[in-house]
């Protein structure tokens, strides 16, 4: 992949150079001054959470909490060891954004986590990087030796009494472990399974300690907000949606990659920037926000803005970013059916109704896409959404039940044509 | 207090409450699978889904904090949709193998599809079917059955003390498995089969054998360890015990019970139960009727008197006899002025016999014990001794109590150690020696000048001084040849740091035992006895002419089992009451009168803390054997003893109603000292570290198969440290030969590091029987 529009992470970036995450080329690019700023300046931690706070940004991971309240949440005047934890298990089908950040800007992270550590009183911080992305987390080491030569991380940083160490950490590739209490098991050492909430994870998190996690990206955006102000970040975007934000498009564009674009933008100009839609197809739909949000009809998309609002109000949500776009030849059974097929996999068995309902609704939409539907089986997947969704410790359920919910409302004529004559609608092509 | 709205019911409930705990208080079902009040609380099944106003989903009562205010439904529509939606999800892919499975009828899955679920399957895919696992000789696992609850999980990790069983892979295909290659090895472990909810985990041993609903249930108390565990035995049609299930107590076993209480039942059957009278003839054993062979014993206790005199009978009973029992056989043979009583059959150092203030118990009551914030074990093998009060010291440590050892064998005790030192048996006392030096003693009878503090005598002190700590002497220790030292310097220590001492009763009526004064120093109930006898030790040491057994294979349960086996062969005459023989049996014994083990009499047992529990017989006895009491009673008609024309237990129970109140004769302060000069001692040659293992305590439990095949029972019969093996230049798994006062005999080696280098272990079990002292010196050759 590649970056196309530069924003606020890769600004002044040619992801071209073979060495442009490499701690000289970050350091041209103005790095590690936000964190000089704050440690030469001895800016308290609560100005560092208010810079945060100002800016407006919103978690990047998919769930848009706010960031500098997040960090606020941390009960920085209780004794004992304080984590800062950074969610880069990116696994979310339709996103990559993650994987760029530690790829091509790495020191973005890094001095994104210090800064966070600074701010919430965390002296070690873990980063958690998806399994199936290995050559990226060994590029992430490498960065960090980096880092550890050249004084941004260990004891008296830059001179000061601030320490601060930081560890990679990489999974095994399970989509769970994205789920911060199942990243946290899994970070001790234990099978990533959520964890019964409260108690969260900012008064009982990683071994039991006060624990922030934050996106990948959320973090990476950190350093400029706080070298260039937080009030120039929010300006970047719109009110309640600050910043800019990297959107991964895929499916029927001619260029599909990540587009750092201030929130905001329409839809219609990020389709343009990706080159359009291949071959000249028609746009049949549009998943707006990674797999578990909810897909919308192309014209529906295309009314929208690229922000959390705007996705919202059109039934969906901006989640990760990930932007899957479906061309007119896309069967929707089959497109749900693999969807269905990784949620089925990715269920990490614990509860119930996520464990038993994610394969019961894989097999059902399975028998449909190979002729062996019954006209039931429509109400039936309803039923057995409805007794998923809402129902379990965590999201995973949810996100398996949304797709399903969307792909029989705004394109149930398939499926029905589908049960009723045994094949697809459409001239079926992925490609 | 916090105020809320259950079922619009208003209800008044402890802050930190959850919903389920307070509708459960208020006698609300809410249905769950997950959820148990003594394991963490997982919230993963679901089915205990409740409607909560102002939430937008319901939320699971199990998990759910109470707040005030809070209006919380049950029942409504949006909870039992919910309720009815998770329960078609669990069954799915359960089998419904009901007609065959051991766990229909006692199912909660059964019991709530009633109410929960369709009558119709929606799901027409096809099912899961998963491997079963090998989980050991006492559990057998469908694990196509598993629901997925995780309590089993929870309790090999949360209560069993080790993680054993984990959840492994995702989505419907998780399975509950142990480590790849490894069995479950607790010995609690069986407490798995009550937990699971469904018919995943049953019964090795009790599968397909009955249904529950045609089983007869009744209460009884478990006759190993001497906690007094609470238990139902469970008896089919044909009066054959063939389950044994936890009685909740929350006092004393709360719900849990031992392997060993649960599965020894099967001992009860072994073809070595005597069921009929046996009379020895010209060296042939001949089945005779009761009449016979009481006369007969009547006839050779009134001949061994006559010819040889009172003194000359030796009377040796184990503790996991009855109170009752024992009490009479006191009783009939203080009438014929036999005082040679004992069922100390485990010990070797007597010296303190007439300094005793009363009988001996943990010295305080449990809960108080498990309350306090600092334990001493002074020489016991924990969890193989007691398994279950193991468990209650785990959970005591989990809440804070600094638990302190000293210990020969590095035992795992699965839970944090404050202190521990590891010593040679010989070393024990020098060791409690330096504890109590460091907490200032003053008296004058006690010279410790010679002993040197070391660093973690001084911290075990600190420990037991800040918090009034509790010592307590395990089976090891009251079998070392120097008990009476540890005795006198545990009290020593326990006045000085104001707290309390005690034994671990290893036999469930130890306590009892005492208490009814089946000792040669002391009458019943703490009174005088008429004449001082001798103890065990001395009976067999100067072989009387005649003995009589209760309820014991001395060869296996005395401390040397060789001594044991000469003076019995020795004797003219050897009585024996119990419910087994043996090959050895029959060789020494004249007579044996089939005596029921504790399931087919009535009786009780008192307790480590002095509980006097009574039971009835759970099933009509075996063949012609008869409860132990009855024997002694029609025995002493036949020795024209009057005062024993009891016709009912309750007729025996009325002479010993000191029981229930026994606060003043439970005593474990000598009424004098012992004059003591300590030093550590110089370590010359070996010594045998004879430690009976969980599963060769008793009769019965020594013929329990599925006990017999545990990884327990397949411990190794004798372990050296590397450091020893070396020195002899043995190697693991070679044969060696062992010599102890005589008795030689070979066995293959297993080395371990968590044994000192000046000892050999060599188990006291079957293989072993007829070696000398359990603590006693011993060669090695190879």
């Amino acid at each position: 992949m590649a970056i196309y529009q530069k924003g606020v992470i890769f600004a002044d970036f040619d992801t071209a150079d073979k060495d442009c995450w490499t701690l000289d080329s970050y350091v041209k690019r103005g790095g590690y001054q936000a964190l000089k700023k704050i440690l030469n300046d001895n800016i308290a931690q609560d100005q560092v959470i208010a810079e945060v706070k100002q800016s407006g940004l919103r978690g990047r991971g998919g769930a848009g909490f706010p960031t500098g309240l997040k960090w606020s949440f941390m009960p920085r005047a209780l004794d004992g060891q304080k984590y800062i934890v950074c969610n880069s298990d990116e696994g979310e089908p339709g996103t990559f954004k993650d994987k760029d950040i530690m790829e091509f800007n790495p020191h973005s992270l890094i001095e994104g986590m210090i800064i966070a550590g600074y701010a919430i009183g965390a002296s070690v911080g873990y980063n958690y990087i998806h399994g199936e992305i290995y050559e990226v987390y060994e590029r992430f080491e490498e960065a960090l030796n980096e880092a550890r030569r050249a004084g941004y991380l260990g004891n008296n940083i830059l001179g000061t009494n601030f320490s601060f160490e930081l560890h990679a950490h990489h999974g095994y590739g399970a989509y769970i472990c994205g789920e911060e209490t199942a990243l946290l098991d899994s970070l001790e050492g234990k099978k990533g399974q959520p964890r019964f909430k409260p108690p969260f994870p900012a008064s009982f998190g990683l071994y039991g300690q006060p624990t922030t996690i934050n996106n990948t990206e959320s973090l990476a955006a950190i350093p400029f907000i706080i070298r260039d102000g937080g009030q120039i970040f929010q300006d970047k975007g719109i009110p309640n949606n600050g910043g800019t934000k990297l959107f991964s498009i895929s499916g029927h564009v001619n260029r599909p990659g990540n587009y750092e674009i201030p929130l905001g933008t329409p839809f219609s100009e990020l389709l343009k920037m990706a080159g359009g839609m291949r071959d000249g197809r028609k746009m049949k739909a549009v998943i707006p926000g990674g797999s578990s949000a909810p897909v919308l009809p192309g014209d529906i998309m295309m009314q929208c803005t690229m922000d959390y609002d705007s996705i919202a109000k059109a039934g969906s949500m901006l989640g990760s970013g990930a932007v899957i776009v479906m061309g007119e030849d896309v069967c929707m059974v089959k497109a749900l059916e693999r969807l269905a097929f990784f949620y089925h996999e990715e269920s990490c068995g614990q509860c119930t109704p996520c464990r038993e309902g994610t394969g019961w609704l894989y097999e059902i939409i399975h028998r449909i896409e190979h002729g062996h539907g019954k006209h039931e089986d429509l109400d039936l997947l309803d039923s057995i959404g409805n007794q998923m969704a809402g129902r379990t410790i965590c999201a995973l359920a949810d996100a398996a039940v949304f797709p399903v919910r969307s792909f029989t409302k705004h394109f149930r004529n398939e499926f029905e044509y589908h049960i009723q004559h045994k094949k697809c609608m459409v001239n079926h092509n992925w490609l | 207090m916090i105020e809320l709205e259950l079922d619009g019911k208003s209800v008044s409930a402890e802050p930190g409450s959850t919903i389920l705990e307070v509708a459960i208080k208020e006698g609300k079902y809410i249905p769950h699978f997950c959820y148990h009040k003594k394991l963490s609380i997982a919230a993963n099944c679901r089915m205990c889904l409740v409607e909560v106003e102002k939430s937008n989903k319901p939320l699971p009562a199990c998990a759910t904090p109470i707040s005030e205010g809070m209006k919380v439904h049950t029942c409504s529509k949006t909870a039992l949709e919910a309720q009815h939606g998770v329960m078609e999800f669990l069954l799915i892919n359960h089998p419904l193998d009901c007609p065959i499975c051991d766990q229909g009828g006692e199912c909660q899955l059964q019991d709530l599809a009633v109410g929960y679920g369709r009558s119709a399957s929606r799901f027409t895919e096809e099912k899961r079917a998963v491997t079963n696992k090998d989980l050991g000789s006492l559990v057998a696992t469908e694990m196509t059955r598993c629901i997925h609850c995780s309590r089993c999980v929870r309790f090999t990790d949360e209560i069993a003390g080790m993680q054993e069983l984990g959840m492994s892979y995702r989505n419907n295909h998780v399975e509950v498995m142990p480590f790849i290659g490894k069995t479950v090895d607790s010995e609690i472990s069986g407490n798995i089969i009550d937990l699971c909810p469904v018919g995943a985990l049953t019964s090795k041993p009790f599968r397909n054998s009955a249904r529950p609903w045609e089983l007869s249930r009744r209460k009884s108390i478990a006759a190993h360890d001497g906690l007094g565990t609470h238990i139902i035995a469970q008896t089919d049609k044909y009066h054959k015990v063939v389950r044994v299930l936890p009685l909740e107590n929350e006092a004393i076993n709360e719900c849990w019970i031992s392997d060993r209480d649960r599965f020894s039942y099967e001992g009860l059957y072994s073809q070595e139960r005597v069921t009929e009278p046996m009379i020895k003839q010209d060296g042939k054993w001949i089945n005779v009727d009761w009449e016979t062979a009481l006369a007969y014993v009547a006839k050779s206790l009134n001949m061994a008197k006559a010819e040889n005199g009172a003194d000359q009978i030796g009377v040796l009973a184990s503790s996991s006899s009855t109170t009752e029992e024992l009490y009479l056989l006191q009783k009939l043979m203080r009438g014929i002025e036999v005082y040679n009583l004992d069922y100390r059959l485990t010990q070797t150092d007597f010296n303190l016999d007439t300094k005793q203030s009363g009988a001996n118990f943990l010295g305080a009551g449990l809960a108080e014990f498990t309350a306090n914030k600092s334990i001493l074990v002074i020489g016991s093998v924990l969890r193989e001794e007691q398994p279950l009060l193991a468990y209650k010291i785990r959970q005591a440590v989990k809440k804070g109590t600094e638990l302190n050892v000293i210990n020969v064998l590095n035992e795992d005790l699965l839970c944090p150690v404050t202190n521990q030192v590891l010593a040679d048996p010989r070393e024990i006392a020098s060791i409690l020696a330096q504890i109590v030096k460091a907490t200032q003693t003053n008296n004058s009878e006690i010279d410790l000048s010679d002993i040197e503090v070391s660093e973690v005598a001084k911290s075990i002190a600190e420990s037991l001084k800040k918090h009034n700590g509790h010592i307590v002497l395990g089976e090891m220790a009251k079998s070392l040849p120097n008990y009476s030292e540890l005795v006198v310097l545990t009290q020593e220590l326990a006045k000085n740091i104001q707290g309390k001492f005690g034994i671990l009763a290893g036999r469930a009526n130890e306590v009892g035992a005492a208490l009814v004064g089946f000792l040669p120093y002391v009458d019943a109930f703490n009174q005088k006895t008429p004449q001082m006898g001798m103890n065990a030790k001395q009976m067999l040491e100067k072989p009387r002419k005649a003995y009589v057994l209760f309820n014991t294979e001395l060869e296996h349960d005395s401390y040397d089992s060789k001594l044991a086996l000469n003076a019995l062969k020795e004797a003219d005459s050897v009585i024996v009451m119990s419910a087994y023989k043996n090959s050895e049996m029959e060789q020494y014994a004249d007579v044996i009168l089939p005596i029921t083990p504790y399931t087919e009499t009535a009786g009780s047992f008192v307790n480590m803390e002095g509980k006097w529990q009574k039971f009835n017989g759970v099933t009509r006895p075996l063949g012609n054997a008869r409860p132990g009491w009855k024997v002694l009673r029609v025995l002493a008609n036949q020795l024209n003893l009057v005062q024993f024309g009891y016709t009912t237990i309750e007729d025996v129970r009325l002479e010993m109603s000191a029981l229930s109140n026994p606060e003043g004769l439970l005593n474990n302060s000598l009424n004098s000292g012992l004059k003591l000069k300590l030093a550590k001692p110089k370590l010359d040659g070996l010594v045998r570290l004879g430690i009976q293992g969980i599963y060769s305590l008793d009769s019965i439990v020594r013929r329990s198969p599925s006990l017999q095949q545990t990884s327990f029972a397949q411990l190794p019969t004798l372990s050296l440290n590397p450091v020893l093996a070396n020195k002899l230049g043995v190697k693991d798994k070679s044969t060696v030969n062992i010599e102890q006062d005589g008795k030689s005999g070979r066995f293959t080696v297993s080395i371990y590091n968590t044994i000192p280098e000046t000892v050999v272990l060599l188990a006291a079990n079957q293989s072993t029987c007829g070696f000398a002292g359990r603590f006693a010196s011993i060669t090695i050759s190879a």
